[in-house]
């Protein structure tokens, strides 16, 4: 059997509000929460709940045989309670099919493990509490943060007890080899890799609707037969993507609800075919060599590297300034506190300080509630100095 | 392809941006091969050898009246041009000024020894009493030759017909309400099309209070004109909806840095010294000074090792000496009055921020030269210049306390400073006139092929 695997991101930033230098020891009030209220709306009605209930059907339909997974931030599922709790609500149903896995993340989106490995593991740990109690399962599938990962990733993850882990099939690290395969990183004994096939994952998530593609329109059959013609060159096909791609980066004018609505059939109607969530997948499947990946790599632009994050000056000094502030924060016990500093980890924060707009700058911008990347900045050195003040009470 | 560009200014004798603009455009289009005439008001020493283009004073050309005419009689004449070219427009008085340039020291000295050659005439004592009721304290700076101004286009124009008859040419390119009139006479002799450049419009000088005369000179040149080249999609905008041209007629072209071989001096920055944030312009209504002004008492609120330094001189001068002293942060705000060349580049390398908070500004060229010595620039939004900068801070000139913000982000946080600075020094270099040049010659071939 030849699995299809589908993991799906879930993720809303906290974007933060406008905050002057004037406002720094007169407003503990950080967040914009009318923005962020409105977005999740938005994207709840275009995406979320249309998607869910498509995925919901199908799993319904094929009575078992579909499955999926995803990874929902703990900034998301925040935001779901707060401004959208039918969303939160339709997860839940997924979860009950027993079709769906949860992934565990760093809770807030962040950074951390670049950082502070016991900030990585207190933010893994407590997002993994949030889904047991939201969807009644134990994580045993990690993702970082976009996809950033190398070998000590690996053994941090290993450490935690999870089996498997999900990371970019990047040229880079796979050179000549496939990323339909389980592989193993290279330091673990257990712990097995899936690797994202970008190409087939980005025809579905970046090029759907794109009318100068040579492959427009893009049909669930033309995409099983690209799935069928892997056939003897692999044993998993990974198709990892934002959720937001259904609805949302492809609108349902384009047809994007449709090509979901079929592609289960058309994949199960191959012989040796079906699906398989993460865990399922690992379990069933042999690492078929050592995977040595020393530097990272992450599934962000071109570079497929921690530039869009970690770039910069402006981005090094904000990202050096807020975990700073590690020591002094958690020896307040105060969780208020510990949680308002965890929301200014958020790695959409860093990336909207990212300065490469000349090669990457669609995609950035169009994520970016910012004018420009010094616009990010600023207002995030202000609000992160207000909170260091509010620290020293 | 021969070009017949009427300017109103040329280096090394210019008081603004507009014969740096001509400058930089004529010598990317000579490299492209285009020949260029550029006919001035009057030809000053310097001025002709080591030019690219060849250069046309109109005080070489003979007067045709028998007598020297009076500027009274001149205007007269402008009044009657302009009332004959376009009927339906009506004229109203021109007892005002009429360019931000009056206000500029260094146009008035060359007005100045122009008036000595031409000689005193015996209306000035009363044009003089006129403008001054009109204008209040800007007639003190600009004295009496505003009408002496409106003379001089008025005979620039009449001249413009004659030297599109004597020099070959198969484009008219004429820049700004200044050559309108000699581009239009121009095209009336010799047939050939009309390109009207717009580097500045009476609505980015003086707000809503616009003057009547220039609007409809403006509008008349850009009515009668092929093509309309527009210095940014702010200017195009304000040519649409306020002059009612067809946006298809309207063209942008970007200005650009003139490349020279002339190398900046390295500054130092890291003494130990007061950061300087720096206003340089004139102090007019369209520069906005005044929130300049605002915003620095703000930022002196929050911190006491910064001076504001003023350079430049205008009619609004006064006032803003008023507000700092009502303010009370004289001690930490300098004026220096108008700076030449060479204090100008001292006082970039004594700068750690160049703020230009214009009101409306077509283009903007100074925030460009302040980059070239490494200053962080500050931009109002409402500027054509902030439509090519990506590595520069913006801002909507009303609001201070974004700009107070901005300042202070950049005097606190090196990262952004470094980071705006690196980046900024590549954008520079790849703002070039050759591109300018290059949409010109587009609609130049447009035009005269049309």
């Amino acid at each position: 059997m030849i699995y299809v695997t589908c993991y799906f991101q879930v993720h809303q930033p906290n974007r933060l509000r406008k905050y002057s230098f004037f406002d720094i020891g007169h407003s503990n009030f950080y967040e914009d929460e009318d923005k962020n209220a409105a977005v999740l709306r938005k994207v709840a009605k275009k995406c979320y709940l249309p998607a869910n209930r498509l995925m919901l059907e199908l799993i319904e339909k094929h009575k078992g045989r579909f499955r999926i997974s995803y990874c929902l931030t703990g900034t998301v599922l925040e935001q779901m309670r707060k401004y959208s709790p039918e969303t939160l609500e339709s997860f839940k149903q997924l979860a009950q099919t027993g079709c769906v896995e949860f992934l565990a993340e760093t809770y807030n989106h962040s950074l951390a493990f670049l950082f502070s490995k016991d900030e990585f593991q207190r933010q893994v740990r407590r997002h993994m509490e949030v889904i047991e109690q939201e969807f009644g399962q134990k994580p045993r599938t990690f993702r970082n943060t976009e996809l950033i990962y190398n070998n000590e990733v690996a053994s941090s993850v290993e450490e935690m007890g999870f089996s498997t882990l999900i990371a970019e099939g990047a040229d880079r690290i796979l050179g000549w080899r496939s990323p339909n395969f389980v592989y193993q990183p290279e330091p673990s004994a257990k712990l097995k890799l899936l690797l994202r096939n970008y190409r087939l994952s980005d025809d579905i998530a970046f090029r759907f609707s794109n009318r100068d593609w040579s492959e427009w329109p893009l049909t669930a059959d033309k995409f099983a037969h690209w799935v069928q013609d892997l056939r003897g060159n692999g044993e998993t096909v990974n198709l990892f993507m934002d959720y937001e791609t259904f609805g949302e980066h492809q609108w349902e004018e384009t047809g994007i609800f449709d090509f979901l609505r079929n592609l289960p059939e058309r994949i199960l109607a191959l012989p040796d075919f079906g699906f398989g969530t993460p865990s399922e997948v690992s379990r069933s499947l042999a690492p078929v060599a050592k995977l040595d990946v020393p530097d990272y790599v992450s599934w962000a632009d071109v570079e497929r590297d921690l530039t869009a994050w970690k770039g910069n000056h402006m981005q090094e000094d904000a990202l050096n300034g807020v975990y700073s502030l590690e020591k002094p924060v958690m020896e307040t016990h105060d969780t208020e506190l510990i949680e308002a500093w965890r929301a200014l980890q958020t790695s959409d924060h860093f990336y909207y300080m990212c300065t490469k707009w000349f090669a990457d700058g669609d995609v950035h911008r169009y994520f970016n509630p910012y004018d420009s990347p010094y616009d990010a900045y600023i207002n995030y050195q202000n609000v992160l100095a207000d909170f260091e003040r509010s620290l020293k009470g | 392809m021969r070009i017949l560009m009427y300017g109103w200014e040329f280096p090394p004798h210019i008081s603004g941006g507009l014969g740096v603009a001509c400058f930089g455009m004529t010598q990317a289009l000579a490299a492209r091969g285009f020949e260029t005439t550029f006919v001035l008001p009057k030809l000053k020493e310097g001025m002709t050898r080591e030019s690219h283009v060849d250069l046309v004073g109109v005080s070489q050309f003979p007067v045709t009246s028998a007598r020297p005419r009076s500027a009274r009689e001149d205007l007269e004449m402008l009044k009657a041009k302009v009332t004959e070219i376009a009927k339906n427009v009506e004229l109203k008085s021109v007892d005002s000024l009429l360019s931000p340039y009056l206000t500029e020291g260094s146009y008035m000295t060359e007005l100045r020894k122009l008036q000595k050659i031409e000689g005193e005439d015996e209306q000035t004592a009363q044009d003089k009493e006129v403008s001054a009721n009109a204008q209040g304290f800007q007639m003190e700076m600009s004295g009496d030759y505003g009408p002496n101004l409106m003379a001089e286009i008025a005979r620039y124009a009449a001249v413009a017909g004659s030297i599109a008859n004597t020099v070959p040419h198969d484009v008219i390119h004429s820049h700004d309400w200044l050559t309108v009139l000699a581009g239009i006479e121009a095209k009336r002799v010799s047939g050939k099309p009309l390109v009207v450049h717009a580097h500045a419009l009476e609505f980015d000088r003086s707000g809503e209070n616009v003057n009547q005369m220039v609007y409809d000179i403006e509008r008349l040149g850009m009515q009668k004109a092929d093509r309309v080249v527009a210095v940014s999609h702010y200017t195009k905008d304000i040519i649409v909806r306020r002059y009612g041209i067809d946006p298809e007629k309207v063209e942008v072209v970007h200005n650009a840095v003139i490349r020279d071989t002339y190398e900046v001096p390295v500054p130092d920055r890291n003494k130990k010294r007061d950061k300087v944030v720096l206003f340089l312009g004139r102090i007019t209504y369209q520069k906005g000074p005044d929130y300049f002004v605002e915003a620095a008492a703000k930022v002196l609120r929050a911190r006491e090792d910064v001076r504001f330094v003023m350079a430049g001189s205008g009619d609004m001068a006064p006032r803003v000496i008023e507000r700092v002293a009502q303010l009370g942060i004289g001690r930490r705000f300098h004026f220096t009055g108008f700076l030449n060349g060479a204090a100008v580049e001292k006082m970039y390398l004594e700068s750690d921020i160049y703020v230009m908070p214009s009101v409306s500004e077509p283009f903007g060229i100074s925030p460009l030269e302040a980059m070239r010595y490494d200053v962080p620039v500050i931009i109002s939004r409402q500027s054509g210049v902030s439509e090519i900068l990506k590595h520069a801070l913006k801002v909507d000139f009303w609001d201070i306390d974004e700009l107070a913000n901005k300042i202070l982000a950049l005097l606190d946080h090196s990262a952004l400073r470094t980071e705006i600075v690196d980046k900024a020094s590549k954008e520079l270099e790849g703002i070039q006139w050759d591109n300018a040049a290059r949409r010109l010659g587009e609609i130049y071939s447009a035009v005269a092929t049309a």
